[in-house]
C-alpha cells in the first residue's frame, strides 16, 4: 500500500485527527510546568486513544478506558496533586535540570522499537495489509465469555490484586492515631 | 488502516513516556508518564487484536487487564507519594536518598 492509497482512505483521516492531538498531548504531559495541566493533558491523550479503540472496533475496551481512566484514575491523580502539592500552579523544578540523557534514552527506545516493527513486518508479513476486523464492533459477549472461560483464573487474580492494592493504599495513606484518639474514634 | 501505523504510534507514545519517566523529578508526574507508557501498550494490544482477529478477542481482554493493573498501580503509588510527602514535605524523587550509599 502506497502513501497515496493510504491518504485516500477516509478512515485514515480519522486516525490522523486522533493521533496528532494524542502525541501533542502526550508531549505536554511530560513537559508541562504545571502538574494540574499535565494531568489534564493526560485526559486528552487517553480520550484520543479511546477514539482509536473505537476505530479498531474495540468498543468495550474504549468505554472501559473512558470510565476507568478518565472517570477514576485522573480524578485520583488530581486528588493526589491537591493533597501533596502546596504550590499548585507554575513550577520550574518539576523536571531535572539536565534532560538530554532522558531525550537520548527515549530516542534510542523509539529507534529500536521502530527497527523491530520494520523487521517483524518483513518476517511476519501483512503488516501493511488492510486490517481485517475493522468495521464491525467486537461483541461484548465474546469478551465476557473470554473472561469466564479462558481467563477465569487471571480474572480472579486481578480482582484480588485490585482489592489488595486498594486496601494497601488505604492502610498506607491513613493517619496513624495515638491510643487516645483511637478510643475517641477520631479516625472514623 | 494498516497495522504499522498503530505500532509506530504506540512506539512514539511509549518513548514519550520513557522521556517523562527519566526527565521528571516530581513523583506525581513520573506516575503520569507511566500511565502514558501503559496507554501505548494498550494501543499495541488492541491493534494486534484487530490484525490477527482471534475468535476470543484475546488482545482486548489483555488490554482490560492492563487497565485494571494500571488502576491498582495508581492507587498504591499515590498512597506512597502521600506518605512520603507527609514525612518529608516534598514530592521530589531525588530528595529520597535514604537508601542510597
Amino acid at each position: 500500500m502506497t502513501l497515496a492509497d493510504w491518504i485516500a482512505e477516509p478512515v485514515n483521516w480519522a486516525f490522523l485527527a486522533m493521533a496528532f492531538p494524542m502525541v501533542l498531548a502526550a508531549l505536554r504531559v511530560v513537559t508541562s510546568r504545571n502538574v494540574v495541566h499535565a494531568a489534564l493533558f493526560l485526559v486528552l491523550a487517553l480520550a484520543a486513544s479511546a477514539g482509536l479503540f473505537l476505530l479498531l472496533s474495540a468498543e468495550f475496551v474504549a468505554w472501559v478506558l473512558v470510565l476507568v481512566y478518565i472517570g477514576a484514575v485522573v480524578v485520583l491523580f488530581l486528588f493526589g496533586i491537591m493533597i501533596t502539592r502546596a504550590p499548585i500552579g507554575k513550577e520550574t523544578n518539576l523536571s531535572h535540570k539536565k534532560i538530554w540523557p532522558a531525550a537520548v534514552a527515549s530516542l534510542a527506545v523509539f529507534g529500536v522499537t521502530f527497527w523491530l516493527i520494520y523487521e517483524l513486518g518483513e518476517q511476519v508479513g501483512g503488516f501493511s495489509d488492510t486490517l481485517p476486523a475493522v468495521g464491525q464492533a467486537t461483541p461484548t459477549e465474546i469478551l465476557g465469555e473470554g473472561f469466564i472461560n479462558i481467563y477465569l483464573i487471571p480474572f480472579e487474580a486481578v480482582g484480588f490484586l485490585l482489592l489488595a492494592a486498594l486496601i494497601g493504599g488505604i492502610t498506607l495513606a491513613r493517619k496513624d492515631l495515638s491510643p487516645a484518639e483511637e478510643r475517641e474514634g477520631a479516625g472514623l | 488502516m494498516v497495522l504499522t501505523q498503530f505500532l509506530v504510534l504506540g512506539a512514539l507514545m511509549f518513548s514519550i513516556g520513557v522521556f517523562g519517566l527519566l526527565s521528571r523529578r516530581n513523583a506525581v508526574t513520573i506516575l503520569l508518564s507511566v500511565e502514558l507508557m501503559l496507554a501505548a501498550v494498550n494501543i499495541n494490544l488492541v491493534a494486534f487484536e484487530a490484525f490477527w482477529n482471534t475468535a476470543a478477542a484475546h488482545g482486548q481482554i489483555f488490554a482490560i487487564f492492563v487497565i485494571t493493573i494500571a488502576a491498582a498501580e495508581v492507587g498504591i503509588g499515590l498512597a506512597i507519594i502521600l506518605l512520603v510527602f507527609r514525612n518529608r514535605a516534598s514530592g521530589n524523587i531525588d530528595e529520597l536518598d535514604l537508601m542510597r550509599w
